[in-house]
């Protein structure tokens, strides 16, 4: 089992009436009336010093993550985390992976741009990379970056396809795609692990994208905040796919985020977590829901599928109190026995190898945040260790990050 | 009663089978719908034409009845032209009247200035296609439209009967099954993604600098109320268009030939006459 600390990077100091003033997080809040640059500061500071925490701790990963022009969570570049993040764990010692998840394939100009950086990023850390692939939200790419819909998965797919033949081919190359024409590729640097590092494609339930994962034996991550049970169809159908193709149902094929919160007691963490995991729930998440599917970003056959399958509406979740957010599994939060216990329940339902935690959520102050880490690392995390150990093989982990390689 | 078929057409190298809805007797004309597909156009308007014409409306690759995923195979709006040239040549058509609405107004300029000689007569309602930096239109605008807001940003009244004909076609019937519902909502969705795939983000694709190539005479028709495409547009297209006379229709939004139905048709029949 590898567990891995998520960190958004959200602004933590939204106003109360936030969701009433504006129509949405993400696109076009008014960074001029909400944000002070030095204040910001403050924030990208404790999220970087709050994922050392974590590493220190003995957390497996630390995961950053790109978006745009929002206050949910603004790390335009995750590299530029990752790389302080790779100098600052490899001069401390700390034997973790630096989880890009990451880049987003379809906006980056020209997009082996990503393989230069993410093999800066395994040089620095030493071999430590997870190359994160998203395939990136409606608002970010369609939106705030211009990428007309039905183009967002073809230009997904050529850049994994150019960014892998730049990481593995010993030639001067040229590229003649759809989107991108490049008369001499020769990327400087290579990575450090040979092929090239594992890759993770995170999504947000596309059936495409995680039959791209499973054709292609990617790590597929579900990130979601609606918790296992909104889930168990999307991992389900995956293994089903899995099987499917022939291929193995290692569970480290499968990464899921999950909010966690850790206090003395189940009554203390509702006292200590209510209002912050209810703040990321009606602001970080208020975002008009026609934008999360603008028409043409699923495909037409992930968009019959999911019109079948319904969906939450995002304003239902203003309705929503911390007490919902628990009993519905979208946060698993309590005293530490509490936690181990529904983790290791979903972890074994969902069959999860690949574990991320957002330990940092909403408006969490720092102090709050290192206690969330401390009290998850020392009382939940011994627990899960174990869970697939010695019964499967790790292949999307950085293989000197894996210390006792599981016999298979 | 006005006679209808479904013709399906083979083109672009036998790649892509285009469906088109023939309706009516008479001397032919062409229509190019919007990007809501062809099952938004509104009955009324094309079955008065389909009085006195053969009314020719192909469904834009990608929408109504064509294979959703034909739009793939053409990358961009220079395609998508040709595309439309290779099929009037393969419906025997042309030089041809032609009418478009919106996002087809814009294609009808488009084909009418990259092959002039196939166009004859062209009426642009409403037409999208070009940019004003004081009066910014982006796809954004129709494409993630809240639904509660979307039928103010089309229609004036939005209590007219045409209107509430047309914004009940947007939505499943009352009391359909599962398959019915999921069929109209991602019929109406993919609509939407195959016609905004040519014009994202912004609809100016150059055809301010190919409009002097348009050599038949051209009527354009704006509503007055129009809140998704202003009327200042309209001034753009007569002013760049040679020749292009303007028709402003009072108590009309961007659906103008349903909302006004009993003044546009005479209108484009006067002009069609020549």
């Amino acid at each position: 089992m590898k567990v891995s600390a998520f960190q958004l990077m959200p602004h933590r100091e939204l106003p109360d009436d936030f969701e009433q003033r504006y129509r949405s997080v993400w696109v076009d809040p008014p960074w001029w009336e909400l944000s002070d640059p030095e204040r910001v500061g403050e924030y990208y500071n404790w999220t970087l010093d709050e994922l050392l925490y974590g590493a220190k701790l003995g957390l497996d990963g630390l995961c950053t993550n790109e978006h745009h022009q929002n206050a949910y969570g603004f790390m335009p570049n995750p590299n530029l985390m990752g790389a302080i993040l790779a100098k600052a764990t490899r001069d401390q010692g700390l034997d973790v992976a630096i989880v890009q998840m990451g880049s987003t394939l379809a906006t980056t100009q020209p997009p082996h741009r990503i393989a230069e950086e993410y093999a800066m990023l395994d040089c620095i850390s030493g071999g430590r990379l997870v190359a994160g692939v998203p395939m990136g939200t409606s608002m970010d790419v369609e939106i705030c970056y211009g990428v007309p819909p039905l183009e967002h998965r073809e230009r997904f797919r050529e850049a994994l396809q150019l960014i892998i033949r730049a990481w593995t081919t010993n030639e001067v190359f040229a590229w003649n795609g759809k989107f991108w024409q490049l008369p001499a590729v020769d990327v400087w640097p290579r990575p450090v692990q040979k092929p090239y590092p594992p890759i993770w494609l995170p999504g947000a339930g596309s059936r495409t994208t995680w039959r791209f994962a499973a054709e292609n034996d990617l790590c597929y991550c579900f990130l979601s905040y609606f918790g296992a049970r909104a889930a168990e169809p999307v991992a389900n159908a995956y293994w089903e796919d899995l099987q499917e193709l022939g291929k193995d149902l290692n569970p480290y094929r499968f990464g899921y985020l999950q909010l966690v919160t850790v206090s003395e007691t189940d009554a203390r963490a509702e006292e200590e977590y209510a209002r912050h995991i209810e703040y990321f729930y009606r602001k970080c998440l208020h975002i008009p829901t026609e934008w999360f599917a603008i028409p043409g970003y699923q495909d037409y056959e992930s968009l019959v599928y999911a019109l079948r399958r319904g969906g939450l509406r995002f304003e239902e979740l203003k309705e929503l109190r911390y007490k919902d957010f628990v009993d519905q599994e979208f946060v698993i939060s309590g005293s530490p026995a509490t936690v181990r216990d529904r983790l290791e329940d979903v972890i074994k339902r969902l069959r999860v190898g690949n574990l991320m935690v957002l330990l940092q959520i909403g408006s969490m102050p720092h102090e709050l945040t290192l206690k969330n880490y401390e009290l998850f690392a020392r009382e939940v995390l011994p627990h899960l260790r174990g869970i697939w150990e010695g019964r499967w093989e790790n292949h999307w982990w950085p293989k000197k990050l894996l210390k006792q390689p599981a016999a298979t | 009663m006005v006679t209808q078929r479904l013709e399906r057409l083979r083109v672009w190298a036998e790649q892509i089978e285009v469906p088109v809805d023939v309706r009516g007797d008479g001397p032919p004309l062409v229509f190019l719908h919007g990007a809501g597909g062809p099952h938004l156009q509104g009955d009324e308007f094309l079955d008065r034409l389909a009085q006195s014409y053969t009314l020719y409306m192909p469904h834009h690759p990608g929408t109504g009845e064509s294979d959703p995923n034909d739009v793939y195979k053409l990358d961009n709006l220079w395609d998508l032209v040709l595309l439309y040239d290779e099929l009037l040549e393969g419906l025997g058509l042309g030089p041809v009247p032609v009418i478009g609405h919106s996002y087809g107004g814009m294609l009808a300029c488009e084909l009418a200035a990259h092959c002039p000689g196939r166009v004859s007569r062209l009426v642009a309602i409403a037409p999208i296609g070009l940019w004003r930096e004081d009066q910014p239109v982006t796809t954004l605008k129709w494409t993630i439209a809240p639904p509660q807001e979307l039928p103010a940003l089309l229609a004036h009244d939005l209590q007219a009967p045409a209107v509430q004909r047309f914004l009940g076609s947007l939505t499943p019937p009352p009391g359909a099954d599962t398959e019915t519902q999921v069929k109209v909502q991602a019929r109406f969705v993919w609509a939407l993604a195959s016609t905004g795939k040519f014009v994202w983000p912004i609809p100016d694709k150059g055809l301010r600098k190919r409009l002097h190539r348009i050599r038949a005479p051209t009527l354009i028709i704006w509503g007055e109320q129009d809140a998704l495409v202003p009327v200042a547009y309209g001034e753009e297209f007569a002013r760049r268009i040679k020749g292009a006379r303007l028709e402003v229709v009072r108590g009309a939004g961007h659906l103008v030939q349903l909302e006004q139905v009993d003044r546009v048709v005479p209108m484009v029949l006067d002009f069609l006459r020549g």
